[in-house]
């Protein structure tokens, strides 16, 4: 565009207006969500943004959103993405938060540019690009803030799901609950082997009741936590493998051999009394 | 050169591995080990590896070679106090040391050579477990 656009000084004479017409809009619109965001606190968002968005059009290159002029409005975008996708906003009900504000001003643009077609074309060009690069980063904002809330959940996840028990003296049990991958893997075989060096345990049971599917990478990854707890100079016995489990395991030939196997908890432990030279017996009623 | 000592204990050896091991150092103690394991006709080994935190996969292979040596020169071996991220390693490595013995500390290998081996240096028993 060759001349100058007279979008900042339309902006800023009828700035009551449009701020009026983009919040009806916004109130109109079927993504907004009262359940989420009360009335008065989506003015003070609209409000805000919008001061930032003329502070935002006093740069010198309009379609520049990177550059300085738009920092507030970016950061301020930033903020409301984040604090939209903790509140449960989809994406597109984020964004349209930016894209509702195409309207009133087009409808600006059309009003006071009635007569000059060439000059309207290139002013509604110049809104389009804004708004869309503005509502492009408020939805890749929102995403990156949604990634960060997964990846934490994940890594909470990761540690809330491998706790080791103690049975017994010298007995550990690791109760193994949801899908394994290496990650979790890692984790448990990590927090295994330390607690056999903290408690100085001499049986480890690892229990997969809770693990819906055992496939190869799983089984190795078993095999490897075992060869590790042996190596230190722990016994494991994996116990609590499903019928289904041992059927399917057998088909990919998977085979534990040389580890100590039981079908429940209760008969891993007895072993591992056996092992550590404990003996239990019932005590005649009366 | 540093050396690792070998001390006499009855008829058992105790190694204790307190640096970290570099490559000559491993073959200097394979060594030594097999030469002391007949002269001193021992029937037990006890290799105490708790202070080492990093092996390769030349230490880690050194190790199980060492403990098949000392059993094939008649002395049972106890490898004792691997540390977890040894461990680990280890078993990365592909080096699980299959039919090596293992226990948590020196307490307790020395307590396991014992068991199986008695007083005048005979083996009592039978093997409960590879």
């Amino acid at each position: 565009m060759s001349t100058k656009s007279i979008l900042p000084e339309l902006v800023r004479r009828f700035e009551a207006e449009i701020l009026n017409d983009w919040m009806r809009e916004q109130r109109a619109a079927i993504t907004l969500r009262a359940d989420l965001l009360t009335d008065a606190e989506l003015a003070r968002q609209s409000a805000e943004f919008f001061a930032a968005f003329q502070a935002g059009l006093q740069g010198q290159d309009l379609g520049e959103i990177t550059g300085p002029a738009w920092g507030t409005a970016r950061d301020l975008l930033k903020e409301i993405a984040r604090l939209r996708s903790r509140q449960g906003f989809s994406l597109s009900e984020t964004a349209t938060f930016v894209f509702s504000l195409k309207q009133p001003l087009f409808a600006l643009c059309q009003r006071e540019l009635e007569r000059e077609a060439v000059l309207l074309v290139g002013e509604l060009w110049t809104i389009s690009v804004i708004i869309d690069k503005l509502g492009l980063f408020t939805a890749e904002s929102a995403l990156a803030a949604r990634e960060e809330i997964i990846g934490r959940q994940q890594a909470e996840l990761l540690e809330l799901s491998t706790p080791v028990v103690k049975l017994w003296d010298k007995v550990l049990a690791l109760p193994l609950i949801g899908t394994l991958d290496s990650n979790r893997t890692q984790v448990v075989m990590e927090s295994l082997l330390q607690a056999i060096v903290d408690t100085g345990s001499s049986v480890a049971i690892i229990d997969i009741t809770g693990v819906p599917t055992v496939d190869t990478l799983v089984a190795q990854h078993l095999m490897k936590t075992v060869s590790a707890a042996r190596l230190m100079g722990a016994d494991c016995i994996i116990s609590g493998i499903r019928p289904a489990i041992a059927q399917s395991m057998v088909h990919l030939g998977v085979s534990f051999t040389e580890i100590v196997t039981k079908a429940t908890l209760a008969d891993a432990l007895r072993h591992a009394f056996a092992r550590t030279g404990v003996s239990v017996s019932r005590q005649a009623a009366g | 050169m540093d050396k690792i000592p070998i001390l006499r204990m009855g008829r058992f050896l105790l190694v204790t591995i307190q640096v970290d091991m570099h490559d000559q150092l491993a073959l200097a103690l394979q060594e030594d080990l097999t030469s002391r394991i007949v002269k001193d006709g021992a029937r037990g080994v006890l290799i105490d590896i708790s202070s080492l935190e990093i092996v390769d996969s030349f230490i880690g292979r050194m190790l199980g070679t060492i403990a098949s040596m000392s059993r094939m020169l008649d002395a049972e071996t106890v490898l004792v106090g691997m540390q977890p991220a040894v461990a680990i390693t280890m078993v990365e490595l592909g080096l699980a040391l299959p039919g090596v013995r293992t226990a948590l500390d020196v307490d307790k290998g020395m307590e396991m050579l014992r068991s199986r081996i008695g007083p005048d240096g005979e083996m009592t028993g039978h093997d409960p477990d590879p």
